[in-house]
């Protein structure tokens, strides 16, 4: 007596089973980040001015069809994406302009204006985005012109005329009036880059050349790329006056080589090589020595951003103030790089630690989209941006509470900055294309023959 | 490639982790340090921001209280009795920081204090505007009064102390100040005065009533003859040498009496006699036959080289007996010179202890912590016994020999008519450029003691050189202040 023949008639009903997409989760999830952004909104007001603001509904609603939007978009674009991704940003992008609003109150600014603005750019181009590329792999067909391209945007406010000074740092870019900052941009282009390539050269790059200390270490000839992108990150470095940046880009190269060539050797060279790079910065740029001092001795000038923020976060305590009754206004500069401790007085540790698990969840989606794709430009470039994200946050965060040195970057989707939002955005909508490219279900291998009855289908995996 | 992905998915979640870990630190560990941090304004600003708690004097007078005026700092914080109360309010300054109660009871006053911690989150539920506690100090305005009015123009100060239970009731200290401007919302304003303040050479924003210790000279006697009585070798009535001149032992010097005559006809003279009349040569001799050791163990059953009003958190200074005087050293502090130095707190508690059978009750200045509602009580100081500082017998000999003083002595200034004064007087020379500090310490009714006062009067810009002396300028403001006490 056979099973197999009783089975037989039940198989095609297993496969053509339709997978959760979560599309119904992910519009659930968003009118609680709706919910949650304009309550924080309305509260900032409740805290500074004593009542509700008269656009509260308007706000709401605003807020709601901005998400829904992207919402619909990515139900006809990209079904089967993770659920969870876009919820998280529009809470992020929410509590950020909660607090740039409520800075804008104490400090008689518009800010926040502004910032609604760039988020529906970034939303834009969320869109765009997804419309634009419908499979991701259409990324990978050209390594070298995408370097290229990162190269450019690093370099550009080099140039005269377009290149523009803001604090001391040459980051920026002018064009019509309008200021940019093109490292965001070029730091996607450059891990789509990195991923294109390495999926190319991965196998040589895996070659074991001597062996030391258990440690198989890689070919000298093989050493060529690893070098140039450090020194590129010293060049940042140099353009830039700041170590941060330069960290978070070389970072994610080292990390994509390693899960290239499963070789842990890279990620010790890597370390070396950023150790050596750090150290010389420490003694050449007078900029990376103060804010190494600053990290040791923060109290000494208590005028200092790392010491309000310090004040700020010890006010703030367990609960927080509450939003509108802390005194984030006293950071200096406390809407862009530090909104971290801003958001951390005013919510506490418990708001600020949500905040941390909410980027962690984010994080955690592109990885394990990343672990799930089935390919492995797609597992690359997953995997370089969930974890450029956490590396960005951490240097971010960590800099503002003082668990490492400080070093100028922004904290994505909650500070102010236009460039910044909308290249995150850009970030998310290939985040989503990447989820819903590992989500979506494997095409069925329809057997084509008419003897069935007798082939099997095996699968080999 | 994916093991590599999940090391480096457990990579980043020790990034978080370690995120977290630093940030429950700073905000659950580190944040009452950062809190309590001089320079940390984030704490004070809230603090403007929240009606502080009242300081009320024992009859519920509001000595600082805040009052509601609007603009970036809600609350004006008031004394309406500035210079009265300075000593023992404080100030409360956004820029120079707190003193006095101000600061020591702040914990209660800005209702940040754990004992109200259910009360803020009943208002944080509420919506009801978090307050501060009241503080009610022991302070006695009447005798507060009669104090700082009698005290005048002179520098100096005085003290007044239930003698049954150790209640500070007047701490008056002279050049005062105003708290008022200090607590100006102008920032310039509290500069100025601040400043002003600081270059004042006369040193107003000194508490010289527990903070400063000078040389007690004869009211120290008390202390000699305490002593002797407690060896049992001696009674009020015991006769010793009293020469116009006492050699100094192991030392060429002599030391006279400040007349320079003998005491007693045939030089010699009772002990009750030798009090009444301050006599030097008589308590040196007491002082030699009785040794370093048994003065210094009578002046620390008093209260001597230990801080007193710690539990209030007054920074007072203690009062000091030497160490290890020789014998010509231990002759001088025995009439209250040489190293021997004292507060005006301590001397009122030498009386007082003399006035309460012997027994020394711990002074204390607050009453009692109240809530924010300022009608229940979180805490009630309860009097409590220093120490037996001698025996009953002691206590009512000396009392004898102190009413001799008032009555027939130095200190005829401080009677009273129809009730009984015990007190004694004392000149202190320090140096021969400025003129002597002029005491005097009482208390009152001598056969039923509530009261006991100690005043002291380091210049007299009204009064010759000459004049001065402790039965002469300060004896009558210890009366006022004693009067001001038993009239209620």
């Amino acid at each position: 007596m056979s099973f197999d023949q009783h089975r037989a008639p039940t198989a095609p009903a297993d496969e053509s089973v339709v997978p959760r997409r979560g599309r119904g989760t992910e519009l659930i999830l968003l009118i609680f980040a709706a919910g949650i952004s304009t309550f924080a909104y309305v509260n900032v007001d409740l805290g500074v001015r004593g009542d509700v603001p008269p656009n509260a509904l308007a706000y709401l609603s605003g807020f709601f069809l901005v998400a829904g939007i992207a919402h619909v978009v990515i139900r006809m674009r990209a079904p089967y994406a993770d659920p969870t991704i876009l919820p998280i940003v529009v809470t992020l992008c929410g509590l950020g302009l909660a607090m740039i609003h409520r800075l804008d109150l104490t400090d008689d600014t518009t800010l926040a204006a502004t910032q609604l603005t760039w988020m529906l750019v970034g939303v834009a181009l969320f869109i765009g985005v997804l419309i634009a590329i419908s499979d991701h792999r259409v990324l990978a067909r050209y390594p070298y012109l995408a370097g290229l391209s990162g190269l450019v945007l690093l370099i550009l406010p080099l140039l005269p005329f377009i290149g523009h000074d803001i604090r001391g740092a040459q980051i920026w870019i002018q064009i019509a009036g309008m200021s940019f900052q093109p490292n965001e941009a070029a730091k996607i282009v450059l891990i789509i880059a990195f991923a294109a390539y390495l999926v190319k050269t991965r196998d040589a790059l895996a070659l074991a050349g001597r062996r030391f200390l258990g440690v198989d270490l890689p070919r000298a000839r093989d050493l060529g790329p690893i070098l140039l992108v450090w020194l590129g990150g010293l060049g940042i470095l140099t353009l830039q006056n700041d170590l941060g940046p330069s960290i978070l880009l070389f970072g994610i190269f080292v990390l994509l080589i390693y899960i290239a060539t499963e070789r842990i050797s890279w990620v010790i060279l890597g370390l070396l090589l950023i150790g050596v790079g750090a150290f010389t910065a420490y003694h050449v740029v007078a900029h990376v020595q103060n804010r190494f001092d600053l990290w040791l001795n923060p109290l000494d000038d208590p005028s200092n951003q790392i010491a309000q923020s310090l004040f700020g976060l010890a006010h703030g305590g367990a609960v927080g103030t509450g939003l509108g009754q802390g005194y984030p206004d006293m950071i200096p500069i406390a809407e862009s790089d530090f909104i971290g401790a801003a958001l951390g007085e005013e919510l506490g540790l418990a708001g600020l630690t949500a905040i941390i698990l909410l980027y962690a969840l984010l994080v955690s989606r592109g990885l394990k989209a990343a672990l799930v794709i089935r390919e492995p430009f797609g597992k690359l470039l997953a995997a370089g941006l969930a974890s450029g994200l956490m590396l960005q946050v951490f240097i971010v965060l960590g800099g503002v509470t003082r668990l490492i040195p400080m070093s100028g970057m922004t904290t994505p989707f909650l500070a102010l900055g236009g460039s910044s939002l909308v290249m995150n955005w850009a970030l998310v909508a290939l985040l989503i294309r990447l989820s819903d490219a590992a989500r979506r279900p494997a095409p069925t291998a329809t057997p084509s023959f008419s003897d069935d009855a007798v082939t099997q289908v095996v699968r080999v995996r | 490639m994916n093991s590599p992905i999940r090391r480096v998915s457990a990579g980043c979640l020790l990034l978080v982790v370690a995120l977290l870990i630093n940030l429950t630190y700073i905000q659950a560990f580190w944040a009452d340090e950062l809190n309590a941090h001089p320079d940390n304004r984030r704490v004070t600003i809230s603090e403007y921001a929240r009606e502080r708690g009242p300081i009320l004097a024992a009859d519920d007078t509001r000595i600082a209280v805040s009052e509601e005026v609007g603009g970036d700092f809600e609350f004006l914080r008031k004394y309406p009795d500035g210079p009265l109360y300075a000593p023992v309010t404080g100030y409360y300054s956004y820029q120079y920081g707190r003193s006095a109660t101000e600061r020591a009871q702040n914990a209660i006053l800005s209702g940040e204090d754990d004992r109200l911690f259910v009360r803020r989150l009943i208002d944080l539920v509420t919506g009801e505007e978090p307050k501060g506690g009241g503080v009610k100090l022991t302070i006695d305005p009447a005798a507060q009064e009669a104090a700082y009015e009698t005290l005048g123009n002179n520098k100096g100060s005085v003290v007044a102390i239930d003698v049954r239970t150790g209640a500070v009731l007047a701490m008056v200290s002279k050049p005062s100040y105003d708290p008022n401007p200090l607590a100006s919302h102008s920032l310039s304003e509290q500069q100025e005065h601040w400043e002003q303040l600081q270059a004042d050479d006369e040193q107003p924003h000194l508490n010289r009533a527990i903070a400063q210790t000078l040389p007690p000279g004869s009211v120290f006697k008390l202390v000699t003859a305490a002593a002797a009585l407690e060896s049992g070798e001696y009674e009020a009535d015991s006769t010793v040498p009293g020469p116009a001149e006492y050699d100094l032992p192991q030392s060429e010097r002599n030391l006279p009496n400040q007349n320079g005559e003998p005491c007693g006809s045939d030089g010699e003279t009772t002990l009750t006699n030798a009090l009444r009349i301050s006599c030097n040569t008589a308590f040196a001799h007491l002082g030699e036959e009785l040794g370093a050791d048994a003065l210094r163990d009578q002046a620390q059953r008093l209260g001597f080289n230990a801080q007193p009003l710690t539990d209030d958190d007054m920074n007072a200074a203690a009062s000091v007996f030497p160490d290890d005087p020789d014998a010509p050293q231990t002759v001088l502090s025995a009439i209250g010179q040489f190293d021997v130095r004292a507060t005006p707190l301590q001397i009122a508690m030498v009386s007082a202890a003399i006035a309460n059978d012997g027994v020394l009750m711990e002074p204390y200045l607050v009453d009692e912590l109240r809530a924010p509602d300022l009608v229940s009580t979180l805490h009630q100081t309860e009097p409590e016994e220093a120490s037996q500082a001698m025996s009953a017998g002691t206590a009512r000999q000396l009392t004898d020999m102190m009413v001799e003083v008032v009555e027939d002595g130095t200190g005829s200034n401080a009677s009273m008519s129809g009730i009984e004064v015990a007190g004694k007087t004392g000149t202190a020379q320090s140096a021969p450029e400025r003129p002597p500090y002029a005491w005097f310490t009482s208390f009152a009714p001598a056969d039923d003691p509530q009261v006991a006062v100690a005043v002291v009067i380091e210049e007299a810009p009204d009064t010759a050189r000459d004049d001065i002396g402790g039965g002469r300028l300060a004896a009558p403001i210890a009366r006022a202040v004693m009067e001001a006490v038993m009239d209620e």
